[in-house]
């Protein structure tokens, strides 16, 4: 049995597990076999209780991953918050998707607590101490981590780590006992956590903290914890840029956000969390919902679409018709699961973080998600009109990604590309116009976020990126996505692939980040071809764990790794080697 | 007024100089510090036995289409903000002189590139003059040295070596050399005793060269080198000891 095959057993068994038992009330579209889930509709006792036996049996799934999934199939049970019938059929028609979050939310998607505060002051709830040295913060802060909750069970942000640690780092601490004790941090990190959403950050000064997480980082290899170094283009030496390149090269981390942009949209205090999603920190998000954008074309083709229109018509009905009502719908279901967490599960009144100050309700806003920028393009922009937009989205060519078969193709044609930057501006000034309740951290409205797919995606292309295979040459790329960025202040990420040559000379990637950030990038993401890792939505995997899925992964996140590697194509980026010249190849 | 007027006139005449390119990368990891925009000339002055790049050799080969500096210049510019710097190589480009001299002038006066790095990569083979002229508008050198032997240089090159240490001595004395490159191919030209005499000369120049051995690979060459043999990691081995025992400190062995 192939590995392939192996794994899809594995992954069959967990789909019957965790499937919709489905069907009263709303149709139910397909589910995700992630932990997350938790969508499962009790349709007779005997089949859910057959779930839960599957569940608890099931023999690639650690305890820790059953209690995980066991927790969603009791919350699945539930009906989720009402919402309209339109919002019902947009998620049945997979336009309008709440990430398999589960019917009630009984704690915020993301939480970024505000780690300063119970290091300096302490945290009666939680029962922390206010620490004095580097041990006492290290201990604080693993002990605070065990209490946060989130989506995944475990925190998904860290802290700004070097910010934190490095007034307790003097010289009576030397580097090698500084690595060291990191050394056993990172270890317990991995260790202890379920999956690589955890996340730090980083920069954008220089110390010792982040010199010593960056060596102890490479030199472990882990996927835990996730790594983000902010840049500011003064602050950030060239230096500490060389060193993160270095452990790029090693194990695919740090991903590098532009630090004054983020400042400029989410103020000083943000984290960057779980994959590259910034958030307001001491705060979060609720929730997070998404758009299929080719979804929402493909479901319009028999409506306002309809007829033999030319492609500039079909892009204003789109935009001007279609676009605000399903932004409204996946408003009105994120506002639902708000409400629903706030009035209903009373997060915000029991909460130890919530009672310690580190978390506050005015800080949390909600996340808009949206993707298929690439293949909305596409059957728009498809010749002819209705039945060759069906036709585009039906057959072949949508059976990989989207946007194949098509001539004019987002990254590559230059109207296409444009047009995929105005919808996300257009989707950008919906969002920033559409009250969202309990948001008036980031004035009112949610925080516009381009999702990066999920493992069950087919055929639709993670946010606004280029589909793996089909990416420009390095500038070109930057400059086809750049535009986007300033959009979306949640973020956005597109992965550039390098050859492993740049280990040599970290300053070509170096001078590549900073040119990125000066062209208007918000996240630049790397992923080296040959280190091991490979870069998923914005969460990495290793390779030998994708090879040993099939008998079980300690980090939930390789199943969702392995499964989208396969899905997305992943495998098929285009890396960033140099073209040659005619007749030349180098001294 | 007439001094303004005077140095549009000398910009001008810049970019309006043509010579012949072989092509363009705008991004390369490998041809000097950082990240480098490539610019491969035309034509080389040595018949290499194990040139890799054996289709820029010829001055004119048929279909070459001549290229002006401000051409080339765009095509810099478009990249600036994400570059460290530029390289000039080939083909050798020294060959094409004023229109080398007239690029790197052209890259240091045009606002959009100024402050990207200048560099050449070159054989050597050029009266060593030529630098004095390249030396303001020159960040640094790579330069080839295929042998200290001159015999040996001529079996590999087809030309004696005498323009190539009069290059290397001159770039020391203007501050301009980055690095001199070590092209060594077993059993030709990487003797251990030829290795001691070349890093003694080399280190007689400036004690803190900076030394890179490229050692021979057959990609890319002609079927007359493929009977050469390539290097291996127990050749490597043994030119770091032979180099570092002979005083040379900033070493890269490829």
């Amino acid at each position: 049995m192939s590995g392939v095959v192996a794994y899809r057993a594995v992954m069959e068994t967990t789909v019957r597990v965790t499937e919709p038992l489905v069907v009263t009330g709303p149709p139910v579209v397909a589910e995700r076999p992630g932990v997350m889930n938790g969508r499962a509709r009790r349709q007779t006792t005997d089949t859910y209780r057959a779930e839960v036996l599957g569940c608890v049996t099931d023999p690639a799934l650690t305890y820790r991953q059953r209690v995980q999934r066991l927790a969603a199939l009791a919350e699945g049970a539930l009906e989720p918050p009402a919402v309209s019938a339109a919002c019902r059929a947009a998620q049945a028609a997979g336009v309008v998707h709440d990430m398999g979050e589960g019917p009630a939310p009984y704690r915020p998607r993301y939480v970024l607590p505000d780690y300063a505060l119970a290091l300096a002051g302490g945290a009666a709830h939680l029962e922390l101490e206010p620490a004095r040295d580097l041990d006492e913060a290290l201990a604080l802060l693993l002990a605070a981590y065990a209490s946060v909750p989130s989506i995944t069970g475990y925190p998904v942000y860290l802290g700004d780590l070097d910010t934190l640690l490095e007034p307790f780092v003097d010289d009576s601490v030397t580097d090698a006992d500084l690595d060291r004790r990191l050394t056993l941090f990172w270890r317990l990190v991995d260790r202890t956590m379920p999956d690589a959403f955890v996340h730090a950050d980083l920069g954008p000064d220089d110390g010792r903290v982040v010199r010593s997480l960056l060596r102890v980082d490479r030199r472990l290899r882990q996927v835990v914890p996730n790594l983000t170094l902010r840049v500011d283009p003064v602050r950030t030496p060239d230096a500490l840029l060389r060193e993160a390149v270095l452990t790029t090269c090693a194990d695919g981390k740090p991903h590098y956000v532009n630090d004054p942009m983020m400042r400029a949209d989410l103020g000083p205090d943000y984290g960057v969390v779980s994959c590259y999603n910034s958030l307001p920190r001491g705060g979060g998000a609720y929730t997070l919902s998404r758009l299929d954008l080719s979804a929402s074309v493909r479901r319009a083709v028999p409506g306002p679409l309809a007829g033999r229109a030319g492609a500039a018509e079909r892009v204003e009905r789109w935009l001007t018709e279609v676009l605000p009502g399903d932004v409204a719908l996946t408003a009105e279901l994120m506002a639902s699961r708000i409400r629903f967490l706030v009035e209903e599960a009373r997060f915000f009144e029991h909460d130890r973080f919530v009672l310690d100050g580190l978390v506050r309700r005015d800080r949390f806003t909600a996340m808009f998600g949206f993707y298929g920028v690439a293949e909305a393009v596409a059957a728009l922009l498809a010749p002819g009109a209705g039945a060759g937009v069906s036709a585009c989205l039906g057959g072949d060519a949508f059976s990989r990604h989207g946007t194949r078969g098509t001539q004019r193709r987002y990254g590559l044609d230059a109207d296409a590309t444009a047009l995929g930057q105005r919808i996300v501006a257009a989707l950008a000034d919906l969002v920033a116009a559409t009250p969202m309740p309990y948001c008036e951290a980031t004035g009112g409205h949610a925080l516009l976020h381009a999702q990066s797919g999920i493992d069950t995606d087919l055929g639709v292309t993670a946010g606004a990126r280029i589909p793996p295979g089909s990416e420009p040459p390095l500038y070109e790329h930057i400059r086809a996505v750049a535009p986007n960025h300033r959009h979306v202040p949640a973020g956005i990420s597109d992965v550039m692939r390098f050859e492993p040559t740049v280990a040599v000379n970290p300053d070509a990637a170096v001078a590549v980040i900073r040119g990125a950030f000066a062209a208007g990038m918000r996240d630049v993401t790397f992923d080296v071809e040959g280190n091991g890792f490979v870069r998923i939505t914005g969460y990495l995997v290793r390779d030998t764990d994708v090879a040993g899925v099939a008998a079980g992964a300690r980090h939930s996140s390789t199943f969702l790794g392995a499964a989208a590697l396969e899905n997305q194509h992943l495998r098929d980026r285009v890396t960033k080697c140099a073209p040659q010249p005619p007749g030349a190849s180098g001294r | 007024m007439t001094a303004a007027c005077a140095a549009r006139d000398v910009v001008a005449g810049l970019l309006a100089v043509e010579g012949l390119v072989a092509g363009t990368v705008p991004f390369s990891a490998v041809d000097g510090p950082g990240n480098r925009f490539v610019v491969f000339l035309q034509g080389c002055g040595f018949d290499c036995l194990v040139c890799h790049n054996p289709a820029t050799i010829p001055a004119h080969p048929r279909g070459a289409v001549r290229t002006s500096v401000g051409a080339v210049v765009d095509l810099v510019a478009r990249d600036a903000q994400f570059l460290t710097g530029v390289t000039v190589t080939g083909g050798e480009p020294t060959v094409q002189p004023e229109f080398l001299v007239a690029l790197l002038e052209a890259l240091a006066v045009d606002p959009r590139t100024a402050h990207l790095s200048r560099f050449v990569d070159s054989n050597g083979d050029t009266d060593a003059d030529l630098w004095d002229r390249l030396a303001p508008v020159l960040d640094g050198v790579m330069l080839d040295l295929k042998g200290l032997d001159t015999e040996r240089h001529i079996v590999l090159t087809g030309t004696d070596n005498y323009r190539v240490l009069g290059s290397l001595t001159r770039l020391v004395a203007l501050h301009r050399l980055h690095e001199v490159r070590l092209l060594l191919v077993p059993g030709i030209n990487d003797a251990d005793d030829a290795l001691t005499r070349t890093a003694h000369w080399l280190l007689s120049l400036d004690p803190r060269i900076r030394v890179r051995v490229n050692g021979f690979r057959h990609h890319g060459t002609r079927a007359v080198a493929r009977d050469l043999r390539a290097v291996t990691d127990t050749d490597r081995e043994r030119y770091r000891a032979v180099l570092t025992a002979a005083g040379v400190e900033d070493l890269t062995i490829t």
